[in-house]
């Protein structure tokens, strides 16, 4: 599984990045967590705004800090 | 024949039914923290001037007691009103989304795409640091430079959280006069910025993207969801922005308590010309969320700062942010970046001096 947070680097951004390795490390899959700051990268996923979390290609949530519960829902 | 029948099972009335009791239950309390709220919110200068002038038994009419009254009574007054105001706000933005926004802008003719830039700027919610992912995706899905730039000075412009206070703090046509001319603004500057054809300007890289396919799912949210939403904004926003709040507000208690009357209309008044370049070229290197700024305008304003030079100097502060600019530097370049900052800066100008002119 390969998960990319997207974000500059604000503090929300950073935010999402932790509850989502939090996330992975609760549940105890194997995922690679990418944080990705480039923003030609970041727009040619179709991204709008950040932060944005996308899993395995499909963007997953775009614009806010999702929840850990949310989280492990994709997770699963 | 079977067409028919099914249309009719399709179209069958089904029963009303009855809102479920929770729905019932979060509907009343909703509707009596509203009522608590109201009821507590008109109490707060009474409670002000017993705490300040009966329990601290500080004089009125002393600098400090009057200082303290002020604080006493803004701060809960501020607090109670952005927090109303962001959860409300926070209910309305759950409704849009910038893909949505990027989907009605592509494609549109410039004047009309300006106005609706403008106004879907206030309602879309919009963080700082997204300003270059939306730009690009903007720009390669048609929407016009100048459009794009619409959006882009009325998003951080015309802030609920500044709406609010004015009105909180200075009354319905003061608030009423940011909202009117910040949008005047950003419809207008995109327009001149879109004339200008200057999309060379943007960083070759930016000119060589195609458009990418929307590919974000669509949210299906629920009215609890959308309440949680609400929720959500007020504990990030508030919780993030009580501090200037306070610090704003203890500023303006200063001002007011110990700024003797009409100081300020020789530095800021009408009389001082140079007051309106002096507060929008002050404003550009600042940046406060509107919450800060907006007690310390008050202050200002009582101790006899025109109103015009006033509003350039919050306008300069909120919409002409350093930071960002240095966030667009990525995707503009710089003679599209000062184009901006002086179409921009210049409109603020013009905002102030007009004011000062006509009230």
């Amino acid at each position: 599984m390969e998960i990319k947070v997207m974000g500059p680097g604000c503090a929300n951004c950073q935010k999402v990045e932790e509850i989502v390795k939090e996330a992975v490390a609760e549940i105890g899959i194997d995922a690679a967590v990418e944080k990705v700051t480039d923003f030609q990268e970041i727009a040619k996923a179709g991204v709008l705004s950040t932060p944005a979390v996308v899993i395995d290609g499909v963007v997953k949530c775009v614009g806010q800090v999702p929840s850990k519960s949310e989280i492990l829902e994709w997770l699963k | 024949m079977s067409e028919i029948g099914r249309h009719t099972a399709d179209t069958m009335i089904r029963p009303l039914k009855t809102p479920a009791p929770k729905t019932v239950k979060n509907l009343f309390m909703g509707l009596l923290g509203l009522g608590a709220w109201y009821l507590i919110y008109r109490q707060l200068f009474s409670l002000s001037s017993y705490l300040t002038f009966g329990l601290l038994g500080l004089k009125p009419a002393s600098h400090l007691g009057e200082a303290v009254q002020f604080f006493l009574y803004d701060t809960p007054k501020v607090m109670m009103l952005l927090t109303l105001v962001v959860f409300g706000v926070g209910i309305i933005r759950s409704f849009f989304t910038p893909e949505h926004t990027r989907k009605i802008l592509a494609g549109k003719r410039e004047s009309v795409g300006n106005i609706l830039a403008a106004l879907l700027g206030i309602v879309t919610p919009f963080c700082s640091c997204s300003a270059v992912p939306l730009f690009l995706g903007f720009v390669t899905a048609g929407v016009p430079l100048g459009v794009t730039f619409s959006f882009l000075i009325a998003a951080p412009m015309v802030n609920e959280i500044a709406l609010v206070l004015l009105y909180g703090l200075l009354g319905w046509k003061v608030a009423a006069l940011y909202l009117g001319t910040g949008l005047l603004l950003a419809i207008i500057a995109g327009w001149v910025i879109g004339r200008m054809g200057m999309e060379r300007h943007m960083e070759d890289w930016v000119l060589e993207m195609r458009a990418v396919a929307d590919e974000t799912e669509k949210d299906k949210l629920t009215w609890p969801d959308r309440f949680r939403r609400g929720w959500q904004a007020v504990k990030d926003i508030v919780g993030k922005v009580w501090i200037y709040v306070v610090a704003g507000i203890a500023v303006g208690a200063g001002i007011h308590g110990y700024v003797p009357e009409g100081f300020m209309a020789s530095i800021m008044g009408k009389g001082a010309w140079w007051s309106v370049p002096v507060a929008v070229l002050i404003g550009i290197p600042m940046y406060s969320n509107a919450a800060g700024i907006v007690p310390i305008i008050q202050a200002l304003l009582e101790k006899g700062a025109a109103l015009g030079t006033v509003l350039a100097f919050m306008m300069s502060v909120i919409a002409l942010s350093l930071p960002e600019t240095v966030i667009l530097r990525k995707v503009l370049k710089p003679r599209l970046i000062a184009t901006f900052i002086g179409v921009v800066g210049s409109g603020i100008l013009f905002v102030g001096y007009l004011f000062n002119l006509i009230i």
